[in-house]
């Protein structure tokens, strides 16, 4: 039996708004510090698009928990052990090259789930898949002609991309667990043409490591939701 | 029932076509296609839709139309806001574009337009009229548009992105 059978809305809400809510986090410590005006101008956009709809994933995971808590809540007020986001979006920056590479990784699987999503029986799920697809157009575009650009620049540009390459293909895995398994032949074969076309190829296989969407997370997701909580934990429901 | 149900959904649109954008305040609300219909109910209820999931402007849209009902009496009316049908450019109206032209924004491409051009066609000039466009960064000054320049001219400009 596939895990998605097993696999709550209320959870796989939880999942996906945890996914682009820690993600936006992370585009967002690029602000001003990105190697350009226009690229810092594009992280910041697309982690708008993704803390939308994180938005709207919370907030629906909050109305079926039934239990009074909005996105808001689920955001700020939990605790690393009960986020369900995937390894890959809490890893840290690193170089330039390597946030494009997590970006172009992550793209391209939520394509691919979102146009499954998209055809959920859910509604509300249903409308925020679509929804998003439109923008995840662009996600993916962008991170894929950054991940040619420096594959097919420098030798510099090229190692610190193939970096990116190996720091996160640890965390591939865990994006096709349950029945998303059967998303990665074409995931890959995407991944591959992007990769192809800068000079690269995907990596030989290795252990993958996994546990953020059952709450086990790396030392990263700590001292992100450090930051990202620090007002709301100090004043707690402060409003303004 | 119905005529007054009509009268308001035409009252209310009146009112929300003077309404701008709160970042693009040459256009108004309804031009940019973002108010969907007037669900007649007690109470009724003005249906509305984001641009962009993760919009910056939604509090401040949704502000200016309560300020703009509450002005005109219209205090009950509620206001909704749903994802399904997605918001796409082509609901920005004809007066919309010409508005977004004459600012200096180039107006996306309309459906049509899109179907007949495999892919991205270049954006037009919206200062000298030039099609020897080129774009600089696929993300803007607001997430709705894209960031081009004009190799006759040699402006810089903002293009709605089509989604």
């Amino acid at each position: 039996m596939s895990q998605t059978f097993t696999l709550s809305p209320a959870e796989l809400a939880l999942r996906l708004g945890d996914d682009a809510l820690i993600l936006s986090h992370r585009l967002c410590e690029w602000c001003g510090h990105a190697p350009t005006l226009e690229v810092d101008l594009a992280l910041s956009n697309i982690g708008l698009d993704l803390l939308g709809q994180a938005q709207f994933f919370l907030n629906y995971a909050g109305e079926m928990e039934n239990a009074g808590r909005d996105a808001d809540a689920l955001a700020y007020h939990r605790d690393e052990h009960e986020f369900k986001n995937c390894l890959l979006t809490e890893q840290p920056n690193g170089d330039f090259a390597r946030s494009i590479v997590r970006q172009f990784f992550f793209s391209a699987w939520q394509q691919l789930r979102f146009h499954e999503l998209a055809k959920s029986g859910d509604a509300t799920m249903a409308a925020i898949a679509t929804k998003a697809l439109k923008e995840i157009a662009y996600h993916v575009q962008f991170a894929a002609e950054w991940v040619v650009r420096l594959g097919d620049g420098t030798e510099e540009s090229k190692c610190r991309v193939a970096d990116g390459i190996s720091w996160s293909w640890r965390f591939v895995d865990e994006l096709f667990t349950g029945e998303d398994a059967a998303l990665r032949p074409a995931w890959e074969a995407r991944v591959r043409a992007t990769l192809n076309e800068a000079g690269l190829d995907l990596p030989a296989p290795v252990r993958g490591i996994t546990g953020g969407r059952e709450g086990r997370h790396s030392e990263y997701l700590g001292h992100l939701l450090a930051e990202m909580q620090y007002v709301q934990r100090c004043h707690p429901n402060a409003q303004w | 029932m119905a005529a007054d149900a009509n009268g308001l959904a035409e009252r209310v649109f009146t009112l929300l076509s003077a309404v701008p954008d709160p970042e693009i305040p040459v256009i108004s609300l309804t031009d940019l296609g973002i108010i969907r219909e007037v669900r007649p109910g007690s109470p009724a209820e003005v249906v509305i839709t984001p641009t962009y999931s993760g919009c910056p402007a939604s509090i401040a849209i949704q502000l200016s139309i309560r300020q703009a009902l509450d002005a005109a009496g219209l205090a009950d009316i509620q206001i909704r806001t749903e994802l399904s049908p997605a918001w796409t450019t082509d609901w920005i109206s004809e007066a919309g574009r010409q508005k977004l032209l004459a600012y200096g924004i180039a107006p996306p491409e309309s459906a049509e337009a899109r179907l007949k051009l495999k892919g991205d066609a270049p954006a037009i000039c919206p200062q000298c009229g030039s099609a020897r466009t080129q774009e600089i960064s696929r993300y803007g000054s607001t997430p709705c548009k894209a960031l081009w320049r004009c190799l006759d001219c040699a402006e810089p400009f903002d293009r709605f992105k089509c989604i």
